[in-house]
């Protein structure tokens, strides 16, 4: 098949893929009987239209850059990372117990614990299936879905029966002691959001995640050996590329970005663990990763739009008699033509650009 | 030379993209003869059988069979037309008989019965006429290379094949099993088949065929008959330019033992591939292992490289090697092993990967390629671009991915790595596989150039000449195990043959 121009590669095929499920979209909210002109005025405003949906639209982006930089990592290593969901969620747990059991003079060093212990947590919980994968072959995809429904109840039991303070009623821990700065409590800043966002400093950890992902990916010699790994096992070998070392590593990493999550949404929003705290913002990552292409810039994109399509459905709910559901249906639509159906784009390009190049 | 003409392709173009594989072809094949295509990889010889056999459409141009203008839309066709075609990678079914596979697709009706009962007659005929023994009731998986090979020219005889293509057929077969098509093929002649042979050995060429065309860039750059052409005249028609096909070399100035090995072994999924070999090769000495693909040659050049387990003993230099499994491919780069492997393009390199970063491959913890702690890309690159021009690599363009490069210039890039490492040992496998003849002049002097420095070198080739050639002593492999080891200078291609074939009785 011929190549399309690089451009078109990264800018136009996404467009276009975004372009057609909108249109899907459109004939959709046309089905139910509803406005879809309205739809997407709500979808704008809501997210993008003040501060105030700002607020939200970057709180999500933060949490869906966290899990599509995990499941990049794992990709460029040729793994198909599906636990982000179960790793977040560790992530969350690792965030309680740091934080409800030591005594941190400051905020500050208490949200560098809380980032060591999320991102340790998320790395443990990604390791076994990345173990299971090196030593004994167990399909990576397989053990990750199945590690997700273990974390799950295992947050659950510790909420209700061991973490929960005594007397309350909902599976939650206590209230952290130390919370962390919105993005409204910084000065400059307070005058553009206003209080109550659930946005977060933590969006800069995730763009400096990012940048230590591009870094580690294209300019360390173990960034060298995940993508050689992922490319070709056995070139790896030829190259004394040790299979067991390299899955381990790029898996404890990709858990520990997934984990690291839980800054965002434990510490910042809710500043405190409760039931299924991520929100299924592991597995938006996969898409964010797939609509990202992998690369970490292109997954600070992917996470706006995701962030935008989240906190938009939200206020669909809100605002009109769109079902909020229609929100999933929507994310879905996003994720068949950027994820599944970009192939189909990009041949359809190819043949618009290979007659052009004849005419 | 008869009068008559089997095929004549006018003005045969065929481009793809922006790469013109075929430009403007003429060729005309005579009834009952025997034509060789000649041309290095990505000439465009492919391309144009592609088209004869319908699995292409040309541009523009005209086929005629017999004198006749037919187009050739598809497969079907060209079996229609009288084309019959052996490829280099067979098409049989391995679980199936050879009756069974001769009437694949042919069958009359829809009970199969008859069929065979017709086919059965029909190939003892053929095999007969033909000198084509084939057991019909042996499975295609219990027959050995040539054997099944016959088969697939069986195939093209029962569909009425007037003109036969074979593409590249002897790649595969001992020099014997070569001998013996040979004759098979001088048989077809004698009764009146044309046949084309497809191939980039110049010997194969002069040996066999009637008239000769020659490839080059997509072009048909000559037509000769074989009788009135060299060797030395095709090798310069193809690449455009005068070619040493001779390996210049200085007698070997053997120093100290460089590897000694013992009781070699491998086994995969319980099955063992290596089954003792015991190897020395010192300073200053190439040691060619020759034999057929797939007896063992792969497993040893993986157990001495660290990328397979196994057991035995294995001293480089006087250390012992590990070859339990615990040392790796870095292990043995720092031990002084350098390793050019048979399968470049699934191990040798990162075909997605830049020519730079593929320079860095196996090498890439290396002080020279860090900055701190990380890869410092500007000095790789510089390495890469110095690497391109001592080799001539072509196009020098370091950024460019490794897989937009042909296979010579790939393997140019392999060699200036593995060789400019100064390795004691280098292990080399398959040098010149799916490389043209100009590059193969340049690799081969490379290997020489570093056996004459005192390094030593253990060859591995499936191709006879080169193994004979560039080789001080030639081991030959036979199912795992070492059949002799002969003197390069002294053997002959009979002798080796027979040990290929497992025979060790010399006369």
């Amino acid at each position: 098949m011929r190549q399309i121009p690089r451009w078109a590669d990264v800018v136009l095929v996404p467009l276009i893929s975004l372009l057609l499920a909108a249109i899907c979209a459109t004939l959709v909210i046309l089905a139910i009987g509803q406005d879809p002109v309205e739809a997407l005025n709500t979808m704008v405003t809501g997210a993008l239209g003040s501060a105030y949906g700002w607020g939200y639209t970057l709180y999500y982006t933060t949490s869906f850059i966290f899990t599509g930089l995990a499941v990049t990592v794992a990709f460029h290593a040729g793994l198909f990372n599906i636990g982000g969901e179960g790793q977040a969620q560790l992530g969350g747990l690792g965030v309680a117990l740091a934080l409800l059991f030591v005594p941190w003079p400051h905020w500050t060093v208490a949200l560098l614990g809380a980032i060591v212990a999320s991102a340790a947590f998320g790395a443990v919980w990604a390791a076994i299936p990345g173990w299971l994968q090196a030593k004994r072959g167990s399909h990576i995809v397989i053990t990750t879905i199945m590690f997700n429904y273990i974390a799950y109840s295992l947050i659950v039991w510790l909420l209700v029966d061991v973490l929960r303070p005594p007397g309350q009623a909902e599976p939650a821990t206590a209230r952290f002691a130390h919370g962390i700065p919105a993005l409204s409590d910084i000065p400059g800043l307070n005058l553009v959001f206003t209080q109550g966002i659930p946005a977060n400093i933590s969006l800069f950890l995730a763009l400096l995640a990012c940048i230590g992902v591009w870094a580690l990916l294209w300019r360390t010699p173990l960034g060298y050996e995940i993508r050689a790994f992922g490319k070709s096992e056995p070139a790896a070998r030829y190259a004394g590329i040790r299979p067991v070392r390299t899955i381990m590593i790029a898996m404890a990493l990709s858990g520990a970005l997934a984990g690291m999550m839980s800054v965002n949404n434990v510490m910042g929003e809710s500043g405190r663990l409760m039931q299924n705290a991520s929100e299924g913002a592991g597995f938006i990552g996969i898409a964010v990763a797939l609509m990202g292409r992998n690369h970490p810039f292109g997954v600070v994109l992917a996470a706006l739009l995701f962030g935008f399509l989240y906190q938009g459905g939200a206020e669909l709910g809100l605002w009109t008699s769109i079902p909020i559901e229609l929100r999933i249906v929507i994310q879905g639509l996003v994720i068949l033509f950027t994820g599944a159906l970009d192939h189909m784009v990009r041949m359809m390009l190819s043949l618009v650009f290979s007659r052009r190049k004849v005419a | 030379m008869t009068g008559d003409t089997a095929i004549e392709l006018r003005g045969i173009s065929k481009a793809f993209g922006s790469v013109q594989a075929n430009k403007d072809i003429h060729i005309r094949v005579a009834k009952g003869s025997i034509h060789g295509i000649i041309g290095e990889n990505g000439a465009g010889k492919s391309t144009l059988m592609s088209i004869l056999y319908g699995f292409y459409r040309a541009d523009s141009g005209q086929i005629l069979v017999d004198g006749r203008e037919t187009p050739i839309p598809d497969s079907q066709a060209a079996i229609r037309a009288g084309i019959g075609m052996v490829f280099q990678h067979f098409k049989l079914v391995q679980n199936f008989t050879v009756l069974e596979n001769v009437i694949l697709g042919v069958e009359d009706g829809r009970l199969l019965r008859p069929s065979l009962a017709k086919a059965r007659k029909e190939l003892a005929r053929l095999s007969k006429d033909y000198g084509l023994e084939v057991d019909p009731d042996a499975k295609i998986e219990d027959l050995s290379v040539g054997y099944q090979q016959r088969v697939e020219i069986l195939k093209a005889l029962y569909r009425q094949a007037d003109i036969l293509i074979l593409d590249e057929p002897t790649g595969v077969l001992t020099p014997a099993e070569a001998d013996h098509l040979f004759r098979i093929l001088r048989g077809l002649r004698e009764q009146g088949k044309t046949v084309i042979l497809i191939t980039h050995k110049l010997r194969e060429i002069m040996d066999i065929t009637d008239e000769v065309s020659v490839m080059r860039r997509g072009e048909m750059i000559a037509s000769v008959v074989t009788r009135e052409t060299s060797p030395p005249q095709l090798a310069e028609l193809m690449v455009g330019r005068k070619v040493l096909l001779r390996v210049d070399k200085q007698p070997a100035q053997l120093g100290e033992v460089v590897l000694q090995a013992n009781d070699l072994r491998v086994s995969h999924d319980g099955v063992e591939r290596l089954k003792g070999v015991d190897l020395t090769i010192r300073r200053g000495e190439i040691l060619g292992i020759a034999g057929v693909a797939g007896n063992g040659q792969s497993e040893l050049m993986e157990l001495l490289a660290g990328i397979v387990a196994g057991t035995g003993s294995a001293r480089l230099l006087g250390r012992e090697l590990d070859l339990s499994g615990h040392e790796d491919g870095r292990d043995r780069r720092h031990a002084g092993i350098g390793h050019v492997p048979e399968d470049r393009q699934h191990l040798g390199v990162i075909m997605d990967f830049a020519a730079w970063e593929n320079v860095a491959f196996g090498y890439h913890r290396e002080d020279a390629y860090r900055s701190g702690p990380f890869t410092d890309n500007a000095a790789l690159k510089a390495d890469t671009a110095a690497k391109m021009e001592r080799f001539d690599v072509r196009p020098p363009l370091p950024n460019l991915a490794i897989k937009h490069f042909s296979g010579g210039n790939q393997q140019k890039i392999i060699v200036a790595r593995e060789i400019e490492r100064n390795p004691d040992l280098l292990l080399i496998g398959q040098p010149t596989r799916g490389v043209d003849i100009g590059a193969i002049e340049f690799i081969h002097k490379q290997i020489v150039a570093l056996r004459d420095q005192g390094k030593a070198i253990l060859l591995v080739s499936v191709e006879l000449d080169e193994v004979m050639s560039l080789s001080d002593r030639v081991a030959v492999m036979f199912d795992g195990r070492i059949m002799g080891v002969r003197d390069a200078a002294t053997t002959n291609e009979r002798e080796l043959g027979l040990l290929m074939a497992g025979v060790t009785e010399t006369a």
